[in-house]
């Protein structure tokens, strides 16, 4: 899915690549050094520390390599081929490669495809670079805007092939990056689709070769999702497509229905709304962008709605999607979604299916060790760990990411990743899915983590506890002010009487950016009343949330020990 | 930090808002006046803004507010903005309601600071309401309904207009079953609603014939022309025979400039230019998306750069004022108004960038979006009936210009050459109002032989 991954992901790589080039022997990664030499004076701590962290994962690599190919080799300390076999190299896989190397657990990953799985070369990373464009296409065609900065500027225009290249180039780059990362810390990436034969036991191999058997003490199925595609509807590629075909960017059509305003919807009547595309959406449900706290939904469609040449219709299914041939354009047949009658066609250039992700399990072997999927996705606790069709955990298989359904966000399966590398070293952990955030990268942005009001409210009113809304906005933020960019809002959904966070929502400018200062709280069970302490530089949009902490009304006082000014005191 | 600014009301796109002072950061609450009940007040939105009318209200009464929210969208003379609380607390009683118009500075919300008060705020605004301007709240009763029968008769009027080009549209949507189903991109659906344009009327030229948005600009450039209310509005079906309707604001603004232009001595000067040649470019280069208007105020800013004291005005009654640039204003008739956006600089620019900027004014303009300098920077005028068969008018010279052209349409007319033939030829009408305080009679003609000579070689139009 589209997340917020992008960014911290690549973050988060740039380190090891950086080593892997200093001590690499391959020609092609010596540019590397060039490139990040400048960082190191400001990345110093970091680099240290990885470079200790590369210093002892080092050895358990190179026996990797050795013992890989026959695969007989297996000498102590265990009869497995590895620690961990992860099956699918994702940003969820990757993250669950990194902490184990760490973990010193000797990996394999493998993966059928190209490493990076959707968010890296079909999801989150090249979609990032359209959407970086539209932004500024956007910026430079409201002359208003420009206007009212000061600025002139000359009509803007685009080159399609240029943008596309861009989509494209930054999904190769982030993957080799991914890749590198990988390969420099001692993983073994092995290529050919994973089929699960047995406890402990996968095979790989490409199509028409013969394949080869490994071991592994724990197994995690990583393997991800595609795009859904509801029947009756008839994908070509060309004109009615999904997102795949869309981060291509093969032609901007005049007029493309999008099917779903969610995430994936939103983002692409983002992109193409600012190539001068007009957009038609067609939401099932009868509102518009349905995942979000309804507040914020309503604030959404003013601003990216309402005003830009995008029409809709809700309550309505897309039951039956022609694409354009014989001269004749895409046909596309709605159905009221109540009384399922007939209700109207459209009859646009394109059609982009943005109805949601489905698990991509099939031929993963569940069946050899009697696991039934639901829907395709495949069952788990709050572990992790795989339920087979009796109920029963099957050991040591685990399953991450889109494939377990539980939260389809790439960060989020990295993070599931983690937190099953941890179990398997011996400390248990259970992750928190409502400290997770999520982002749609539209302009201006949207974000959240944890529950939306009515979901809040639900909870209390089930658990008897009070909740309380507090409510900021962007219009009295001195640096959007500055920016000319001071539509918005930030939500905070908490517990009166205690101060817990149960939600926090924001609308407006980097509100993906904006978004950890609260889910790091909600992770480490920070209270209002304390972090209200934090202080956050002049003028900067974090001042948002600091005025939104600061708005709340908590009954509890602030705990002492967390509190800035008591520490001088007593130290 | 807000706190510290007296007003309650600002504009959200505001510049007038203060950078709060670093130091004064976090002292917010010290500062808070233990309030009671504020008025909220019509704020000032512009600097010729005298009185604001409400568009609507965001939030209802009863409804709490925070600081930094939009409350309510208020109509000035040109443009429609958000209007945000600087205050907390809860609104507790509207006084002007949606379509009313209030004076700058007179209260138009009360706000209260805690639930308690709404009520004591309530009885407030009715003693205040009973002795206040009853004006505003005559009006509140009767506009919207008036607004609405308005709207419907000025979308009575493309349906007629446009019923005529039905017969002619050749490329009829496949799948409009003849004319059964509607097929318009979302941009166009939305201008109609906008513009009030009837789809049903209007003849697509879009992909396989569908209705893009150019053609529901055409189709409400040709309705509301007609309707164009700078003379009394035509009577047509819908509206109320025997009711009064007040102006709205752009109207009051039409209605004091009208007035204001009889203080200026003007004459009128005319003159038939032959448009063959001109009718026959515009042909070759339409497709590239130029249009007359574009290609006429060319002509006129390239005749002007020759004859600048025809761009020139008097502002004192003492003294001409040379214009530095030659900026086209060319009127426009918007739903219920008029507005003249402003081609700047149209001797310089090129005929290509001038007519996607006419095209993104004229959208801008019905969207209310215009900004002050671009309506008001015009330096001569241009009013163009031409589409509707008017072969010749005469205009009002708009206050601060020195001279507008009324242009008719260019028709067919049998002409009788020097060399004693007698041949057919397109000609049209363009008549010039000026202030002859700064332009004289041979001014005006030297100007309209050189526009002539222009129109009639229109070569230098594309260089």
């Amino acid at each position: 899915m589209h997340s917020t991954s992008a960014l911290s992901f690549s973050q988060a790589t740039s380190v090891p690549t950086t080593n892997y080039a200093f001590h690499s022997h391959c020609p092609l990664n010596l540019r590397f050094c060039g490139l990040t030499t400048q960082a190191f004076g400001f990345s110093f701590s970091t680099h240290s520390a990885s470079t200790r962290l590369r210093l002892s994962t080092r050895a358990p690599g190179h026996s990797n390599k050795i013992s890989a190919s026959p695969g007989h080799n297996g000498t102590p300390p265990t009869s497995f081929d590895y620690d961990l076999i992860i099956i699918g190299a994702g940003v969820g896989g990757h993250g669950a490669a990194l902490h184990a190397v760490e973990k010193g657990l000797k990996t394999a990953i493998i993966e059928g495809d190209v490493v990076g799985g959707t968010c890296v070369n079909r999801g989150c990373v090249p979609s990032k670079a359209l959407l970086a464009v539209s932004g500024r296409m956007r910026e430079l065609q409201s002359e208003h805007h420009m206007k009212a900065l000061g600025l002139q500027v000359s009509a803007a225009g685009y080159d399609r092939q240029a943008v596309a290249d861009h989509a494209n180039n930054l999904a190769s780059k982030i993957r080799s990056n991914l890749t590198n990362s990988m390969k420099a810390l001692g993983v073994d990436i092995l290529t050919g689709f994973g089929t699960i034969v047995g406890p402990q036991k996968v095979k790989y191999g490409k199509v028409g070769f013969t394949d080869t058997m490994v071991t592994a003490k724990d197994i995690i199925i990583a393997t991800g999702s595609v795009p859904f595609v509801p029947k009756g509807i008839e994908v070509d590629g060309k004109t009615v497509i999904t997102s795949d075909h869309a981060l291509k960017l093969e032609f901007v059509p005049d007029w493309i229905a999008i099917v779903g305003s969610g995430y994936i919807g939103l983002e692409f009547s983002d992109v193409y709304t600012a190539l001068g595309s007009e957009v038609t959406f067609i939401e099932a449900l009868d509102q518009l962008m349905p995942g979000f706290d309804p507040e914020i939904s309503k604030l959404a469609q003013r601003v990216l709605v309402n005003p830009r040449k995008i029409d809709y219709h809700t309550g309505v299914f897309a039951t039956k999607i022609t694409p354009a041939r014989d001269g004749k354009p895409v046909i596309i047949e709605l159905t009221d979604a109540k009384t399922k009658e007939h209700k109207d066609t459209l009859e646009v250039d394109a059609a982009l299916i943005a109805t949601g992700r489905a698990p991509f399990t099939n031929g993963l072997g569940l069946e050899n060790i009697s696991v039934v999927t639901q829907r395709g996705f495949v069952p788990v606790d709050e572990r992790m760990r795989v339920i087979d069709a009796n109920g029963n955990l099957v050991p040591h298989l685990y399953c991450i990411g889109d494939a377990n359904g539980k939260m389809m966000l790439a960060h989020a399966a990295s993070a599931q990743g983690i937190s099953v590398v941890e179990q398997v070293t011996g400390k248990d952990h259970v992750l928190n899915h409502l400290s997770i955030p999520a982002a749609c990268f539209t302009h201006p942005e949207i974000s959240m983590v944890g529950l939306t009001e009515p979901q809040a409210r639900e909870k209390a009113e089930k658990e008897g506890f009070e909740v309380s809304v507090a409510k900021t906005s962007f219009k009295a933020n001195t640096k959007a002010l500055a920016e000319n960019e001071s539509e918005g809002l930030a939500k905070l959904i908490y517990r009166p009487e205690n101060g817990e966070i149960l939600g926090v929502h924001i609308f407006g400018l980097h509100a993906a950016d904006l978004i950890h200062e609260a889910s790091n709280a909600i992770t480490l069970g920070t209270r209002i009343q304390d972090i209200k302490f934090a202080v956050h530089a002049h003028p900067t949009l974090s001042e948002v949330l600091d005025e939104l902490f600061k708005s709340a009304k908590v009954k509890a006082p602030a705990s002492t020990s967390s509190s800035p000014v008591s520490d001088p005191v007593s130290a | 930090m807000a706190n510290i600014l007296q007003t309650s009301f600002l504009p959200s796109t505001s510049s007038l808002r203060r950078t709060p002072i670093s130091g004064s950061k976090g002292k917010s609450q010290v500062l808070q006046v233990k309030a009671k009940i504020r008025e909220i007040f019509m704020p000032a939105l512009s600097s010729t803004m005298t009185e604001g009318k409400i568009v609507s209200w965001m939030k209802s009464e009863g409804d709490k507010l925070s600081k930094g929210e939009s409350v309510v969208v208020v109509e000035s003379d040109k443009a429609d903005m958000d209007v945000e609380s600087f205050h907390e607390g809860f609104l507790a009683a509207i006084m002007v309601e949606e379509g009313g118009v209030a004076p700058i500075g007179s209260a138009i919300a009360l706000l209260a600071e805690t639930e308690d008060e709404i009520a004591e705020a309530k009885a407030k605004s009715q003693s205040s309401s009973s002795s206040s301007s009853s004006s505003s709240h005559k009006s509140v009763e009767e506009q919207p309904k008036q607004i609405e029968e308005a709207a419907s008769s000025v979308a009575a009027s493309p349906t007629v207009l446009a019923s005529k080009t039905v017969a002619l549209g050749s490329d009829v949507h496949p799948a409009s079953e003849g004319g059964k189903r509607i097929v318009a991109s979302p941009y166009a659906k939305k201008l109609a609603k906008e513009l009030k344009v009837d789809l049903g009327t209007v003849v697509g030229t879009g992909p396989m014939g569908r209705i893009v948005a150019k053609d529901v600009e055409a189709a409400a450039a040709a309705g509301t022309v007609a309707a164009s209310p700078a003379k009394p509005a035509p009577v047509a079906p819908g509206i109320e025979l025997g009711t009064v309707v007040p102006f709205t604001t752009m109207q009051g603004a039409v209605s004091r400039n009208m007035v204001e232009s009889l203080s200026v001595p003007t004459f009128r000067v005319g003159y038939t230019i032959t448009t063959n040649a001109l009718d026959a470019l515009y042909k070759k280069i339409k497709s590239k998306g130029v249009t007359m208007t574009a290609l006429l105020a060319k002509a006129t800013a390239l005749a002007l750069a020759q004859h600048p004291v025809v761009n020139s005005c008097c502002r004192d009654g003492n003294s001409f004022t040379y214009n530095s640039s030659i900026n086209i204003a060319v009127a426009v008739a918007i739903d219920g108004g008029l507005i003249t956006p402003v081609l700047q600089d149209a001797d310089k620019v090129d005929i290509y960038t001038l007519s996607r900027k006419w095209k993104e004014l004229v959208d801008k303009a019905r969207a209310k979006q215009l900004q002050p300098h671009e309506y008001n920077t015009g330096t001569f005028t241009l009013s163009n009936l031409g589409m509707f068969g008017v072969d010749r008018f005469d205009a009002i010279l708009p206050p601060g210009t020195g001279a507008i052209m009324a242009v008719g349409a260019s028709q067919p007319s049998v002409v009788a050459s020097k060399d004693c033939r007698i041949g057919m030829k397109n000609q049209m009408q363009v008549n010039v109002t000026a202030d002859h305080r700064v332009i004289y009679g041979a001014d005006l003609a030297a100007f309209l032989q050189t526009l002539a000579k222009i129109v009639e070689d229109p070569k230098d139009l594309t260089f």
